[in-house]
This record gives structure tokens, C-alpha cells and sequence, in this order.
């Protein structure tokens, strides 16, 4: 078959669930992707965080549907993707992390993110081992968690496959197909398709994407790296985000996944731009200096491997979810910077009813801040 | 206390070691200082180390190579593979139930700088051609560095008791492996141009082109002009219920625990393979007073050097060819094994079961390339070479002489010799890789008169010490090619010094001389193993080259010569004239009692065989995956995590190939896995430069 109602470029963190939901609505839909499997683009390359703990409304409203798909998945659909409920922390030894993290609480409580800023010694609990000398406290939000994205893309694929989608692996896209500014199906290594909606959800390849369509998505990637340890017996939940700048990095998280092992990952700085994914050797002196200067104790926990992936960046930090202005037909759900992974199955539902018309009323106010019009002149997001 | 040590070696000399104190599970035991952790259990008694946080698994050695994470403990409360770390006085070696506690050392820390180091040539690993690159780089004064993760040079040289193959002109042979490695590293160590790190570990390699070393507590980074990989080997594992059993190990892995280590880990054995390494292996065991119940081959022919194959049969080991490991048995630890017969389509012929009572069983199917560093460095665009097994499986005579070519080349390249590689090099690094030819049947030579040498060498194989040794230089090779069997020219008199039977790697030649009583001519035998079981008038059997006992005899004298050929005994008896010719070897080995302690009546299924020992994923879940539609490891990965342990796949990749195969898969079609360092585990603490912990104590 080669008509569709809609065709998903990318199977990865927000296509599938993208598929998903447009399933779910009844709708015909092929994914195309270059690579062999779900989830081998950045998916397999996230860390497994999933938060609300945001700063903006569009942004908490999708975190928290996410939280809510990521948590319920097991009961629903039976498939465990080791869904850990056990909150962020993002602990505070200076002055000017208190202030930044103590401003966005109220906009993060009105949209009904459970955060507190709590004390030292509950920072402490959440953290064992932490150097509690000169922590002021932190913020800590418990409904967020982490989830396998190995398991959760592969387990949202089978849902999808369930509700009818259809997958092409390994097939490249050569080109966006329109007649008379809409789209009308895309031409690939492999074939042509046909069909009235085209997805952008090609993360880091986005704006090549969109350059066969004349079209420029201002998606630029730039790369991070993670890293993952051995299993040791469980003794925190939490995603710990530590804020600081350092030399060099900026700021770097890491949490313990349910089989132990601990997983983490920093943010370059200056940026990383470009594709690629090579480990480089100056990673882990960085990030394991910050790290056992933080919790002295993970010391003695050895590292097993380390990767690279891309962050899709928008020009201010937040999605880019819409149609697209200039081609009618062509929809973008990208620019995730890397938050696909934690958004992607809230996001892929906004995008899923707006797509098939059938948005609610929350759904304006998210696709308007998220939008490719949007000024991205103004401030960044607090927590991209 | 019951102590496993091996204290007399017919070959190996036992060093006398400092005896320290330390602590298992809380109980006090006594070890050497400085040998492996995973010795000192061994040595008392204590082969599992902890059991599996999955499923419980009991667990213990496998690799004895710090590759896979099988035979992790707590050393000081710090998760360590016991193969790997010294033993110190005091320390406290804890097994591992479940997941490790790390310790909670919440004391602030200090962190350091890594500082990047560079060298012209970075070797990593110091075996055969690790050393023999070194050697070629040294003598040109080009500034190197090798580094090699165990506390001594020389690779798996070092496990060799046996003589080597090969010319003694180019290669040492007919010097014992564990000596090549010490004469390698006197001459390398004339050489101040080259450096050596011991228990230098490689653990990656990144594409800012800069090699990641953990050396004790310390990470250090080097930056390299040209790299060598001389990393060697790994053992292939079969897939069989029972296979990650403690008892079931590599024969590399029992070779270092024997004789390196000199526990005796093991009552008794059988091995699966017959290639050389499971001969070698096997003789190795009667070295060390552990009996082998049998040897298995899945092939018609064994695939090693016969002359390897005759020494074992010789002590009194049977050889099964066409045979299969059906399964291992027991349920903390080895207690049985159970092969049988294949047909001629690899099938197992019913009814053809047998279950043999041993408590080892030792895998000896092929080796594959540790090239994990290769490859990545050839993906950063780096000047990277490979030597030894790391670029091509072959025997260690072989790795010298790629050693000493990759090594000439690197220093062409950076424009310090201007010479060719001599054309000689490679053609003898070729002929030392060549397969041993077919079985030709020969009789002896003529001639009942005077002194004349046996050959019982009926298979072409690259070596030629006997024409060598020979003061008369009457023996010579067919073709005068080094692979050609050895015979004797009529221009001259063997006067009988016995040199050919004490150099002969595979102890294939006697002397027999008539010239005392021609009747009962004297036989000189070579000999290995205990000294004890022929002394002066003792009563041995004679056997001929296929180990049949031609009658017993008692030993008229025993010779030796200590200083040019240690650890061969020459056996003297006066044996009848019609069986003088055939006589080669000495049984030693009594015929085992074979009946089974146990019976297994439902032999598990197949798919009951773990295929990723760290994450304990079975054949079943895989063939499940792969019937399900996975063509992609990665996703296979992400699914069941197999291979995605501490080893990093080095194990179970290779058999997940064979899945794949085995499901009728088009493996054009199969995406492989990606590889990413760390290739061995490092403690977050050394990377980020905090003084101390274990590698400080």
C-alpha cells in the first residue's frame, strides 16, 4: 500500500508516540525511518529522565501528561519500561540557583506541578550521600520519575503496530513531495507515498528535512554525552540535577535506573554544534569530577560505557509544534532539545488531535507557545 | 585448612612468596602477596564467589583475563573482578550476593587534573607481539610506551609450559613459552627508548584520538603518533544448559589458574575442543595432577598438531571425536558433564548420551580477535596496526613475527628506518601461521645398528629445532623446508647425544641405541611429567604413538640436562628389538573410572543455555526475539538487554551470530551492535583524579 492519511518521518521519541495517538484516532499511518529499529536515532541516546518540572504552561501541561503515560503504561498495556517514580532534585548551594528555582515555583504550582523548595536535610534524604556543607536546600517535585527509553520506544511501537501503523525501516527520505504548496507524500530511497499530511518528527535531521521541501526549520543539534555504570545496590530515586556552571560543562544530572546502575550526562559549554556522535576523552574526567565532589560515595561505582547523542535545539529552547505556514499539509513536532524522549508522548497527543482536528482547549495554548511563529527573540526557557 | 596450591611442578618452578593474611566473608584464610585475589580463593577451596542479582546464578571464574565481570567481589567494601586485583595484607574479600553496596565514603574529595601524555608509539599489550614490536622499536630509539593490564610481561606466553614450534634461529623453539617471555623482556629492557606499564589497563579509545589508561587508582590519557594493538585473544564460548556453571571456563582461563597462578582448580576435567588449545590444555592439566577424563571433538580429526594430540593419548587420555557437550550438571557448581555422539548433520544421536563425573569442563572451540581497539581506532582515522591474534589467529610464534613487522612498519612510517621489511620475515610469519598438514603414515628408518633417532612426527607442521641441535648434522627436513618431517641423511653417525629427543616440542623423537645389547636395545623417551612416577627401577607402561600400552618395563635411568632444557626428563629402558621403534610414550594416566555420580534423564533443552552471562539472557528469550522479527542487535539489545553487561558482548556476540544463523536469517540483513567504551569498567573516583583507594592500599 502506498496512501496514507498521514505519514510520520522518524521513529523515535516523538514520531511513535506520535503514531500512536494518530492511531488511536483512527488515522492510516506509515513511519519512515533510516535506521534499522525504533528508538536507534537520539531515543536509544536519552538518559531516561521524565519530568513536568518546567517553567513555562505548554511545557508542565505536556510533562504531565507524559508522566501520566509513562506511569500508567504498565497497568495499561502490561509491558514493564521500568518506570521509577522518584522525583528531580535540583539541590542548591548558591544564592543565584535559589532565586532562579524559588521564582518559577508559582507558574509551576498553578499549572499542577507538585514542587517544593524543602531544606537541607531533605535534600539530604533524597540524596544519601550528598555534601550537605554550604546546601541551602532545593527543589524537589516527586511525581517526576525516569522510564527505560529502550523499553518504553519498543513498547510503544507495539501499540502502534497494534493500532494499525505501518513502519518502514532502513528507508531514507530523498524528498518532500507538493503540488501547489501542499504536500501530497514523500519519495524515498526505496519508494514513493502518498498522503495529505506529512510529520516532521526528524529531530536533529530536521532542517535538512525540511530544506527538500524549500522549507527552514531552524532546528540546529548539538551533541552531549552520557554515560552509564554498573549496577550497585539502590540507594537514591531522584533525578539530581546540580545547576552550577563549572569550568567548561555547564550543568550536569544522573539518577540510579531500577536495575541500579547510575546514569548521567552534561551540557557542554560552548556547545557541542553539529552531528556528531563520537566520544570524545574529555567527558568523563569532567563530569565524574562534578560528580564525586557532589556525592563523594559514587567514587567506587565504575563506569561501563559511555555514548554521545544530539540534542534537537530550537533557537529558544522549547518545541517546535505546528503546521507549517509556507507548505500546507506539512506538520513539525521537533526542536525538542533534547526532551523528546519525556515530551514526546504528551506532545504526540497534542499534536495527534490537532492534526485530525479534534484539539481541546488547553491544546491552543500549548501549539501557541510551541509555535514555529512564535518571536524566539525573547528569554529562554528557565529549564530547557 | 584444605590448600589447592600446586607446590611441585614437573616443569614450572614454584617461587616462594610472602604468606599475608586476609579475610573471606569474615573469615580469616592465608595468601601470597601480590597474586590475584581469584588465587587465593582458589587455593582454598573456594570457587564461587557470589551469585548472580538477576536469578541468583552461582557464580564465579570464567574469562581469568579481567575481561568479563564474572568473578566479581568486594575488596575493602569495593566491587572488583577477583582475577584482576592483587591480594594485600588484611584486605577484606567479601562475596557478592545480589548487587554491590558500595560503600558510604561521604567524605568531600579532592579530584585531580588528567593530564595527556604523548608518545611517538603506544603498544597496548605485552605479549609475543607486543614485546617483539617493542623490541623492533627499541632498537631503532623511537620513544614507545606499552602498556599491559597483568602484573607481568609477556602475555599468554607466560601460561606456556610447553616448548614452542617453529625454527630455533628466528622464533625460540623448543624454549618454553613462559621463558620466550622472559627473554623478550631482558632484551627489551636494554632498550631505554621503550616504557613498560604492568596492570595498565586499556579502557577506550576516543575520537579526540587519545587512548584511556587505568593503571592502579590512576587514570591517565595518552596521546600517541602511531598505535599498536597486540591485544591477543579471547576464548569462544558454546552454548550449552549449564554453561555459566563455576567449573565451566575457558582453557586459557584454566591454563593462567594453573600455571600461573598454581592452584590446582580442579580434580578433574574434560575438555571440549580439540584444536591446540584444548591439547595444550589438557596436558597442562596432567602437568598439574589433575586427571582428564576425555577430550571431545565435534569434528571427524582433531584440529591441533597431532603431535600435541599423541602426547595426550600417550598419558592416557581418550579423545572423542565426532562428539558434543550436551550439558553441564550440577546445581551450585560443576558436578558432571554430559556429551554424545553427533551424525554427520550435527545432530545429536539419541541414546548416545554419556555422563561423565568431573567438576570441570573446559571450552576450547577457537579464538576471536580482541580488535575492539583496532576497529574504533581505524573508525577515528587514526595510524593504527595490529599484531599477534589481534590481527590474525595463529600460534604465538606467529605473533612474534607479525609483532616485528607491525613494529619495523610503524617505524617506517615515522620516517626512522629506511629499510625494507626483510621479504624473509613475511614469508616466515606466513609459514608459521600455516595449518598443520594431513596425518601421512611412515615407517621408522632402517637399521638395527649402532644409535639412531625415531621420529614419530607424522604431520607437517612449521618446526625444526631437531636439525638444528644435531652436533653430527645428520637430521634434516624433507624439501630442507621447515615444514617438511624430519628423517636422517646416511652422511654421517648419530653418537647418540640425545639432544633431538630433549629439544622436540612435541615430544615425537626417541633415541634408540643397540649398541649395549641389540636385542634389548636402549630406548630414550621424552618425558614431562612427575618425576616421581619413574624413578631408577620402577615399573612403567610403554606405549606406542596411538597410546596403546605396548607392555611394561622398568626404567633403566633417567637423564637430564636441567640448564639447556629444563623440565625434560629423558626415561632410559631396555625394551624388546620388535618394539623398540614403536615405543614413544609413558602412560600415566590410570583408566579413569567414568561411571556417571549421577544420572540426568531429562536433559534440559537448548534454549536453557545462557548466551549473555552478565544480564543472564538465554538462547530461548533471543530465538524468541529474532522469531519475533528483530534484525537489528541493537534493538535486540534494548529489548533483553543481552549484551549489554559489563563485558560489553564479548562473550555472547559471536553465539548470537550463530542464532541468527541458526533461524534461517539472512545475516546481510542483521544489523550489528554498536560498540562504545568503556571496554573494561573504571571507578568514577579514578577517572575524576581522587588520590587513593585500592591500587594506593
Amino acid at each position: 500500500m502506498r496512501n496514507y492519511d498521514v505519514i510520520i518521518i522518524g521513529a523515535g521519541s516523538v514520531g511513535i508516540p506520535t503514531a500512536l495517538a494518530l492511531g488511536d484516532a483512527g488515522a492510516k499511518v506509515l513511519v519512515i525511518d533510516a535506521k534499522p529499529s525504533p528508538g536507534q536515532g537520539e531515543n536509544k541516546h536519552a538518559i531516561g529522565g521524565i519530568r513536568a518540572t518546567h517553567s513555562t504552561r505548554g511545557k508542565i501541561l505536556c510533562g504531565l501528561r507524559s508522566l501520566e503515560i509513562f506511569s500508567t503504561w504498565q497497568t495499561l498495556y502490561g509491558d514493564d519500561i521500568e518506570w521509577l517514580q522518584g522525583g528531580y532534585l535540583f539541590p542548591v548551594y548558591r544564592e543565584i540557583e535559589e532565586t532562579a528555582l524559588k521564582s518559577i515555583l508559582p507558574i509551576q504550582k498553578k499549572h499542577g506541578l507538585e514542587i517544593e523548595f524543602v531544606g537541607p536535610d531533605a535534600v539530604a534524604a533524597q540524596m544519601p550521600g550528598i555534601v550537605t556543607r554550604g546546601l541551602k536546600g532545593g527543589t524537589f517535585s516527586p511525581k517526576d520519575g525516569s522510564a527505560s527509553p529502550l523499553l518504553a520506544i519498543n513498547a510503544f511501537y507495539r501499540q502502534a503496530l497494534a493500532r494499525g501503523a505501518v513502519f518502514r525501516f532502513k528507508e531514507k527520505i530523498q524528498k518532500i513531495l507538493t503540488n501547489g504548496g501542499r504536500v501530497t507524500g514523500v519519495v524515498t530511497d526505496r519508494g514513493d507515498y502518498t498522503a495529505p499530511v506529512v510529520v516532521d518528527a526528524a529531530g536533529a535531521y530536521s532542517q535538512p528535512l525540511g530544506q527538500t521541501a524549500g522549507i527552514d526549520i531552524p532546528v540546529i543539534p548539538d551533541s552531549h554525552e552520557g554515560a552509564i555504570t554498573e549496577p550497585v545496590q539502590p540507594f537514591f530515586k531522584c533525578m539530581v540535577v546540580d545547576l552550577r556552571p563549572g569550568t567548561g560543562p555547564q550543568n550536569y544530572y544522573f539518577y540510579q535506573n531500577r536495575h541500579g546502575q547510575v546514569v548521567f550526562c552534561i551540557t557542554p559549554d560552548p556547545p557541542i554544534i553539529g552531528t556528531d556522535h563520537r566520544e570524545t576523552s574529555i567527558f568523563l574526567p569532567q563530569v565524574c569530577k562534578r560528580m564525586v565532589s557532589l556525592v563523594p560515595r559514587l567514587q567506587n561505582v565504575r563506569v561501563r560505557r559511555v555514548w554521545r547523542g544530539l540534542y534537537p535545539m530550537s533557537p529558544d529552547g522549547a518545541p517546535l509544534v505546528g503546521w507549517n505556514s509556507s507548505v500546507e499539509g506539512f506538520f513539525h513536532v521537533t526542536g525538542m532539545c533534547g526532551q523528546g524522549y519525556m515530551l514526546g508522548p504528551g506532545i504526540g497527543e497534542v499534536a495527534a488531535r490537532a492534526i485530525t482536528g479534534t484539539g481541546r482547549a488547553d491544546d491552543d495554548v500549548i501549539l501557541k507557545e510551541f509555535s514555529l511563529e512564535r518571536q524566539f527573540g525573547g528569554g529562554e526557557e528557565a529549564l530547557k | 585448612m584444605e590448600t589447592k596450591r600446586i607446590e611441585q611442578h614437573p616443569v614450572l618452578a614454584v617461587p616462594a612468596r610472602q604468606a599475608v593474611q586476609f579475610y573471606w566473608n569474615g573469615q580469616a584464610f592465608s595468601g601470597f602477596e601480590g597474586e590475584m585475589i581469584s588465587a587465593a580463593l582458589f587455593a582454598g577451596g573456594h570457587q564461587i564467589f557470589g551469585h548472580h542479582h538477576k536469578d541468583g546464578s552461582p557464580q564465579g571464574m570464567f574469562c581469568a583475563n579481567g575481561q568479563c565481570s564474572q568473578c566479581l567481589v568486594l575488596a575493602d567494601g569495593m566491587p572488583v573482578k577477583a582475577c584482576m586485583p592483587p591480594l594485600a595484607a588484611g584486605m577484606q574479600v567479601e562475596s557478592v550476593a545480589g548487587l554491590p553496596q558500595i560503600p558510604a565514603a561521604d567524605q568531600q574529595v579532592t579530584t585531580g587534573d588528567v593530564p595527556i601524555q604523548e608518545t611517538e608509539v603506544l603498544i597496548i599489550g605485552g605479549g609475543p607481539a607486543g614485546l617483539s614490536a617493542a623490541v623492533e622499536l627499541g632498537k631503532l630509539g623511537i620513544d614507545s610506551l606499552l602498556v599491559d593490564d597483568k602484573d607481568r610481561l609477556g602475555g599468554k606466553l607466560v601460561l606456556q609450559t610447553h616448548k614452542f614450534f617453529g625454527s630455533v634461529a628466528d622464533s625460540y623453539a623448543g624454549t618454553r613459552g613462559y621463558e620466550i617471555a622472559r627473554l623478550l623482556e631482558d632484551e627489551l629492557q636494554t632498550y631505554p627508548s621503550v616504557q613498560v606499564w604492568l596492570e595498565a589497563t586499556a579502557v577506550g579509545v576516543f575520537s579526540d584520538r587519545i587512548i584511556g589508561i587505568v593503571q592502579g587508582n590512576r587514570y591517565r590519557l595518552i596521546k600517541a603518533a602511531k598505535m599498536l594493538v597486540a591485544t591477543g585473544a579471547r576464548e569462544k564460548m558454546l552454548s550449552f544448559p549449564g554453561n555459566t556453571l563455576p567449573g565451566v571456563y575457558g582453557a586459557g582461563a584454566f591454563q593462567t589458574l594453573v600455571n600461573r597462578d598454581l592452584v590446582k582448580c580442579s580434580e578433574r576435567v574434560l575438555i571440549v575442543g580439540g584444536g591446540n588449545v584444548g591439547l595444550v590444555a589438557g596436558y597442562h592439566a596432567i602437568q598439574a595432577g589433575i586427571e582428564v577424563a576425555a577430550l571431545i571433538e565435534a569434528l571427524p580429526e582433531v584440529g591441533g598438531y597431532k603431535v600435541h594430540a599423541d602426547k595426550l593419548q600417550r598419558l592416557g587420555v581418550p579423545i572423542y571425536t565426532g562428539h558434543t557437550v550436551v550439558s553441564a550438571n550440577g546445581e551450585d557448581r560443576v558436578r558432571s558433564v554430559t556429551i554424545a555422539q553427533l551424525d554427520s548433520n550435527w545432530q545429536v544421536v539419541p541414546g548416545t548420551d554419556r555422563t561423565f563425573a568431573v567438576d570441570t569442563v573446559l571450552i576450547a572451540v577457537g579464538l576471536s580477535k580482541v580488535d575492539e581497539f583496532y576497529l574504533k581506532a581505524k573508525q577515528w582515522g587514526m595510524d593504527v596496526y595490529a599484531a599477534g591474534d589481534a590481527q590474525e589467529i595463529a600460534e604465538a610464534s606467529a605473533a612474534m613475527f607479525t609483532g616485528k613487522i607491525e613494529g619495523l612498519k610503524i617505524a617506517r612510517a615515522l620516517g626512522r628506518h629506511d629499510g625494507d621489511i626483510p621479504a624473509a620475515w613475511d614469508e616466515k610469519a606466513r609459514v608459521l601461521k600455516s595449518k598443520p598438514g594431513p596425518v601421512v603414515c611412515r615407517e621408522p628408518a632402517a637399521g638395527t645398528e649402532g644409535v639412531l633417532p625415531v621420529f614419530h612426527c607424522f604431520q607437517e607442521v612449521p618446526c625444526n629445532p631437531c636439525t638444528s641441535v644435531c652436533p653430527e648434522k645428520i637430521i634434516r627436513t624433507e624439501r630442507d623446508d621447515i615444514t617438511g618431517l624430519p628423517y636422517c641423511t646416511t652422511e654421517g653417525a648419530c653418537q647418540g647425544c640425545l639432544g633431538c629427543v630433549a629439544i622436540c616440542p612435541g615430544l615425537a623423537v626417541t633415541v634408540v641405541d643397540y649398541r649395549e645389547d641389540p636385542e634389548q636395545p636402549v630406548v630414550t623417551l621424552p618425558y614431562e611429567i612427575w618425576r616421581d612416577r619413574v624413578g631408577k627401577g620402577q615399573t612403567i607402561a610403554i606405549t606406542d604413538d596411538d597410546g596403546r600400552i605396548l607392555g611394561e618395563f622398568p626404567v633403566k635411568r633417567v637423564v637430564a640436562n636441567r640448564k639447556k632444557y629444563p623440565g625434560t626428563l629423558m626415561v632410559q629402558v631396555q625394551l624388546p628389538r620388535a618394539i623398540a621403534k614403536q615405543a614413544i610414550g609413558i602412560r600415566i594416566q590410570p583408566d579413569l573410572d567414568l561411571d556417571p555420580d549421577e544420572l540426568y534423564s531429562s536433559a534440559p533443552l537448548p534454549d536453557e543455555a545462557v548466551i549473555c552471562r552478565c544480564e543472564r539472557i538465554t538462547a530461548g528469550e533471543i530465538r524468541d526475539a529474532i522469531q519475533s522479527g528483530v534484525r537489528d542487535m541493537n534493538q535486540l539489545k534494548a529489548l533483553n538487554r543481552a549484551g549489554m553487561g559489563a563485558c560489553g558482548s564479548k562473550t555472547c556476540r559471536s553465539m548470537i551470530w550463530r542464532i541468527f544463523q541458526e533461524e534461517g536469517v539472512d545475516l546481510g540483513e542483521v544489523t550489528d551492535r554498536v560498540d562504545r567504551p568503556l571496554f573494561v569498567e573504571a571507578p568514577m573516583g579514578v577517572l575524576a583524579g581522587v588520590p587513593g583507594g585500592i591500587g594506593d592500599a
